[in-house]
């Protein structure tokens, strides 16, 4: 079915750009943007900037995942430090991520930090929710039987409460992986000299437009690829949930 | 180190949970006492406390008042040596059927040898052969329950505490396994105290029937059975059964009204 919808779109888009009488500049063609996408993968700028784009993405989404789950299994834990700090987080979530972006490029720098910074804080959020949620459904039945067994508290985290959280966590960090690509590329468009929306800007400023399609396509199956392997992942670790297998 | 013959011995255990208007009253006052080898029902209405006396019993809650005494010292938290099947079959949905039995042993440290020895002969006295590699979400209610039950027996407890195990199930599966408790029990040994809301499964499992008044719980009626074993099915058609059944049931219609 994929293939299919592709090629329909793609159909679309060519016949659109023949006869909406747009000049290229706005609406290149599906062939003039292929062609320019295959000169940009053999001069190796798209390789470089996409790159660049992926290791800003892995970063924030690693930083801002780590992070989040630290300090959500704090939160879960802890009521106290649940009221202490909720303000803080929920008012930094209202702050839009666009509207820091340039204040973060200026304390963190034009390099890659700065990137990593904007997609972990971005990440940050979903991940925190859904690791309080996943750690506060544990069953207390559970709890309970770790505790008439005499569990240590690592016990308990490491054979209970990870795997018990595991599901909604793989369903905060689905999220993430997308929001992360999309923290990197706010970042690269407030200023940066190398990713894949520091090629956007380029594209666009000399109106390249076939560039910037280039490097959209190239941000949707990076981020893609990126939510395939969080699916990928699910289904390996959640394999218990659905082992199609009959009732007995 | 222990005077009297019991395991297991509750001393005027009352439990009060706080709340608005002055706290709900639980229990009021109850002691028994469990013996070794012996097999214990505790039956009373539904919502009398009858789970949160087997869990005072096993450590898991504080009494008000009153204290626990096992094996003739007192109980402050879980044992080892206690076991607790729950309502539910309370499985980690995560692991297979083998894992999930294999979980006390591992949390106690056991080398993989002896815990590969000790969970397959579990799983052969659970009648579990064929299903270690499934998971909880593909086995039945009384199947998940055998695992259960596997679970708490494999750390061999000297006592086990089973909250109404087959309360979940329907009756047929629910007389199969009475009945492959009873032969587990001959198995294995050990002392069992387990709280039942079905006079029938008391009567038929049991050596003594300790029945528990509504809300707030008191011992109401302390009673053995003295049917002889081995017992099966179809003695609950006889006079004497149908005369023990009914002498709790009028404790229990006394009690309530």
């Amino acid at each position: 079915m994929i293939p299919i919808a592709i090629g329909f779109a793609l159909l679309l888009w060519e016949l659109a750009s023949r006869w909406s009488g747009l000049p290229a500049f706005i609406l290149p063609s599906p062939a003039a943007v292929f062609n320019r996408t295959v000169r940009a993968i053999q001069d190796g700028t798209l390789i470089r900037h996409t790159l660049a784009t992926l290791i800003e993405v892995l970063g924030g989404l690693i930083l801002g995942t780590v992070s989040a789950i630290i300090l959500g299994y704090g939160l879960a834990k802890s009521r106290t430090v649940e009221r202490f700090l909720s303000p803080y987080i929920v008012a930094s979530q209202s702050i839009p991520i666009v509207a820091i972006a340039p204040l973060l490029v200026i304390w963190f720098g034009p390099g890659r930090l700065s990137k990593i910074m904007i997609s972990a804080l971005i990440v940050f959020f979903p991940i925190l929710i859904n690791t309080i949620v996943g750690i506060r459904s544990v069953p207390d039945d559970l709890r309970d039987l770790m505790r008439s067994l005499l569990a240590t508290r690592w016990q308990i985290f490491s054979r209970l409460e990870v795997p018990a959280a595991m599901p909604v966590l793989l369903g905060g960090l689905k999220v993430g992986a997308t929001l992360s690509v999309i923290g990197a590329v706010v970042g690269e468009l407030v200023g940066a000299n190398e990713g894949l929306g520091f090629l956007i800007n380029i594209g666009r400023g000399v109106y390249d437009t076939t560039l910037v399609y280039t490097a959209v396509i190239a941000l949707v199956a990076l981020a893609m690829t990126l939510f395939s392997l969080v699916v990928l992942l699910e289904r390996h670790l959640l394999a218990w949930r659905d082992t199609g297998e009959p009732k007995l | 180190m222990n005077p009297t013959q019991d395991l297991l011995r509750a001393d005027n255990i009352s439990l009060t949970f706080p709340n608005g208007n002055g706290g709900l009253h639980v229990l009021d006052s109850i002691s028994l006492e469990v013996s070794p080898d012996e097999f214990v029902c505790i039956v009373g209405p539904s919502g009398c406390g009858k789970t949160s006396l087997l869990r005072i019993l096993a450590g898991l809650l504080e009494p008000s008042s009153g204290q626990v005494v096992f094996s003739g010292e007192r109980l402050a938290r879980p044992q080892r040596r206690i076991g607790f099947v729950f309502q539910q079959a309370n499985l980690m949905p995560w692991r297979t059927a083998h894992n999930n039995i294999c979980l006390p042993l591992e949390l106690a440290g056991i080398a993989r040898e002896e815990k590969q020895d000790r969970s397959r002969s579990l799983i052969e006295l659970m009648g579990l052969q064929g299903f270690e590699e499934m998971y909880p979400r593909d086995l039945s209610g009384g199947m998940a329950q055998r695992v259960a039950i596997g679970r708490a027996l494999v750390h061999e407890p000297d006592v086990l505490l089973l909250d109404e195990p087959f309360g979940s199930l329907d009756a047929l599966t629910r007389e199969r396994m009475g009945e492959e408790l009873l032969r587990i029990w001959k198995a294995h040994r050990g002392t069992l105290l387990m709280v039942t809301h079905s006079i029938p499964e008391a009567v038929l499992l049991a050596d003594r029937v300790i029945v528990l008044s509504e809300r707030p719980a008191r011992v109401v009626l302390n009673l053995e059975i003295p049917i002889p074993r081995p017992r099966s099915i179809d003695l609950t058609y006889t006079e004497e059964f149908g005369s023990l059944a009914a002498q709790i049931r009028g404790e229990i219609r006394v009690n309530v009204d």
